[in-house]
């Protein structure tokens, strides 16, 4: 099953290559990871998405704990949260595709950012399930280049988590 | 007061109580070395980086202290790796100093430069590079208190040169701050209690200890645990010494060269109370029929060794001594019911006891050839009771593991879980060192050793009157053995084809030699070497194709042990 944990870590030298050792020393899977420093600089918070069963998401859960640098974990399965991704996509823009890809960037409420005679570039955001359908959508245009962020993820409503 | 990266390393030692350190020199740590010579931290030089670190683990294993070795960058780091690994592996308290290139070399390929922490990362509780001289002291400290709290391990610092010998105000930090990094000390009481409802109606009860109990020094805890109950008690290699073999309620050791009843009682057992043990492969056998009919108590520090390869029934995350302390407690106040149990598990005593009648532990015995398993029985006869046995690993190592009685705490180093050849000459000159005026001894194979043997000079030198026992079969017999029983008596390269002669090698470094070829001559060379100062190595030229029994084949069930050959 797909978990997404949310691992807010002491910001220093070496903390991914710790993450992702761990990850591939134990054979354990990962999806995507996001990662970038919180409201207090000395911390980073970082957005793993792994899959395995409940032995293994456990023992994930208590690796990732073991670490020194960690200093707390939400696995956010179950739970109501937010989910969004960015993608920019590189597609080729002729003169009979540029109205139906700037139709179906409307619809997913993506921009445009970058333009030349032969290409658009879509900027869009949104649940990966959101980002996987206008890719499905602008694939036949011929995508010629595209890179996606992983997800980021929060809690809903007004609880707020040290993990800022 | 400034002082230099160097001065500082050495005054946090001294403030941690460290007194001996391992270790060999080189560039990146010449200015350590200068500063060694007015410390009053003494520093012993042995032949190779990996024995200084298998020295430190031994110191710790036998003390209880954090060990501590240093090694120069590059080379003399890389060498350091398996001791590392040993040691994290064992769970020991070890802080391990490499020198490192200057800060504004790192990433140069610059000489002697080697990627420490990227290397040890998978290897270490924690590592650090001090790049600022300002982190230094706190970052002593952090090494120190996070390779021996929690579940201990070994902790690396990789110092750069230039570090070393830049200059701040040395204040050596009181307290710990790791936002990160709270381990669980005091088991849960409400947990505790459940764990007392189910050991009071078990009928048939195990307590499987591991390297928990030498960890936090549970060894009384445990003994009263084990009467209270009257439960029997299984060890793990780890574990071993934590009880005392000769215990009426000592199953001996369980696993795949287990005792056949302990394996059997682990079998049949209705409740497994798992004391400071991991449930390793080499323990548990074909994972599925492990304790079938038990429910399962797992009383560990480290939460991720809870439920890693079994399941378990009742989780307890704490310091092990603390729990049993709690649990003996509890037991106190319910005399009438633990009498009640303790008329219950009669029975099951009894199924063990005949278990044991039908299978001790035994050899053929021979009255031309030397049997290993004679000569550590002859061993322990001769032998003080506080004397510190360490092991090789191979065969040798099971025999002493089977046929040696422990008395006492800490007597018995022995790498469990990485099985590493050359451990047990270093680890016996680490005790050593730490209780000059004990008896220590390597019990060792021919093939391991070799691996090691170097040391030899480091015994002599600093006087270190380990004795050694090589149980020599002229065969890397361990692998030997299941060359022979898996692989159709196919010895592939496991003949050392050369005999060496290990009295000259002992004479060569200044050492003593002794040999014995035959069955009459074994005592006399273990008193004589006993009565001997300084080292002395004890060969004895064993039957060649002694197996290892009894033996539950690799993914068995542990019921299904092999008991003779
Ligand atoms: C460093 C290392 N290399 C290889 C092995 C694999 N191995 C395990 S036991 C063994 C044989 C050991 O031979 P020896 O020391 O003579 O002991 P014996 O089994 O003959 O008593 C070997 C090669 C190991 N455990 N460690
Ligand atoms: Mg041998």
């Amino acid at each position: 099953m797909r978990h997404t944990i949310s691992v807010l870590v002491e910001n220093e030298f070496g903390v991914l290559t710790r993450i992702a050792g761990l990850f591939s020393g134990r054979g354990f899977n990962i999806e995507s990871l996001s990662v970038a420093p919180t409201l207090d600089p000395t911390l980073s918070r970082m957005t793993i998405v792994t899959s395995g069963d409940d032995r293994i998401i456990e023992q994930v859960n208590k690796q990732l704990n073991k670490l020194i640098d960690t200093i707390k974990i939400i696995d956010f399965t179950g739970e109501d949260f937010i989910e969004r991704e960015m993608a920019l996509i590189k597609v080729n823009a002729e003169d009979s595709t540029r109205a139906e890809i700037l139709r179906i960037c409307d619809i997913f409420r993506g921009k445009v950012v970058d333009v030349t005679p032969k290409c658009y570039t879509v900027e869009v955001t949104g649940s990966p399930v959101k980002v996987n359908a206008i890719i499905d959508l602008l694939r036949p245009m011929g995508i010629k280049e595209l890179v996606r962020s992983g997800p980021v993820v929060l809690g809903r409503g007004p609880k707020g988590w040290k993990g800022n | 007061m400034k002082l230099t990266g160097s001065k500082i390393l050495l005054e946090s030692l001294s403030l941690e109580g460290v007194d001996t350190i391992f270790g060999y020199p080189g560039g990146t740590v010449i200015n350590i070395y200068d500063d060694l010579m007015g410390s009053s931290i003494k520093h012993i030089l042995t032949r190779h980086e990996q024995a200084a670190v298998h020295a430190a683990d031994g110191y710790a294993r036998a003390t209880g202290k954090v060990g501590v070795a240093i090694a120069t960058s590059g080379p003399g780091a890389t060498n350091t790796i398996t001791g590392i690994a040993n040691a994290y592996m064992d769970s020991i308290p070890m802080v391990v100093i490499t020198g490192q290139v200057p800060t504004g070399l790192i990433g140069n390929d610059a000489f002697q430069e080697a990627d420490l922490v990227g290397i040890t990362r998978p290897i270490t509780k924690h590592n650090y590079l001090v790049k600022d001289i300002k982190d230094l002291a706190r970052i002593i400290k952090q090494a120190f208190y996070i390779a021996r709290t929690g579940r201990p391990g070994p902790v690396v610092v990789d110092l750069p040169k230039d570090i070393q010998m830049a200059t701040t105000k040395f204040e050596y930090p009181e307290t710990v701050e790791l936002r990160g990094y709270k381990p669980t000390f005091s088991g849960n009481v409400r947990m505790i209690e459940k764990a007392i409802k189910m050991m009071l109606s078990a009928k048939k009860p195990v307590l499987y200890v591991g390297g928990g109990a030498t960890l936090t020094d549970a060894h009384a805890e445990l003994m009263e645990l084990a009467e209270t109950l009257q439960a029997p008690v299984t060890t793990t290699l780890m574990g071993m010494a934590s009880f005392p073999t000769r215990h009426p309620l000592s199953l001996g050791m369980l696993g795949m060269h287990g005792t056949y009843y302990a394996n059997m009682a682990v079998t049949n057992s209705d409740l497994l109370i798992a004391l400071g043990a991991r449930f390793d492969d080499r323990v548990t056998g074909k994972i599925d029929t492990f304790a079938p009919h038990a429910k399962i108590i797992h009383v560990d520090v480290d939460p991720t060794s809870i439920k890693k390869n079994v399941r378990v029934d009742l989780p307890i995350v704490g310091d092990l001594r603390d729990v049993l302390k709690k649990m003996n407690k509890a037991l106190g106040e319910k005399k009438e019911d633990v009498a009640q149990a303790n008329e219950a598990h009669k029975p099951w005593l009894e199924e063990i006891a005949a278990w044991r009648k039908e299978h001790p532990m035994s050899y053929k015995p021979s009255k031309t050839e030397i049997k290993p398993q004679f000569v550590i029985e002859k061993l322990r006869e001769l032998s003080n009771d506080d004397a510190i046995i360490t092991t090789e690993v191979g065969q040798h190592q099971m025999w002493t593991a089977q046929f040696f009685e422990f008395t006492q705490p800490r007597t018995f180093l022995s790498s469990g879980g990485l099985g590493t050849m050359g451990y047990g000459l270093p680890a016996a000159l680490g005790a050593q060192a730490a209780f000059p005026e004990r008896q220590v001894i390597d019990v060792s194979g021919d093939g391991s050793f070799q691996m090691n043997s170097q040391e030899l000079a480091t015994l002599v030198q600093y006087r270190l009157p380990v004795k050694i026992v090589i149980l020599n079969n002229n065969f890397l017999g361990m692998v030997r053995q299941w060359q022979q029983l898996f692989f159709d008596k196919r010895y592939s390269q496991t003949c050392m084809e050369l005999p060496i002669d290990f009295t000259k090698l002992a004479e060569a470094y200044g050492a003593t030699g002794l040999k014995a070829t035959k069955p009459e001559e074994v005592e006399e060379v273990i008193k004589k070497a006993f009565a001997t100062p300084g080292p002395v190595i004890m060969e004895f030229k064993i039957s060649r194709e002694e197996n290892v029994m009894p033996m539950v084949p690799s993914g068995a069930a542990l019921n299904e042990m092999v008991l003779a050959s």
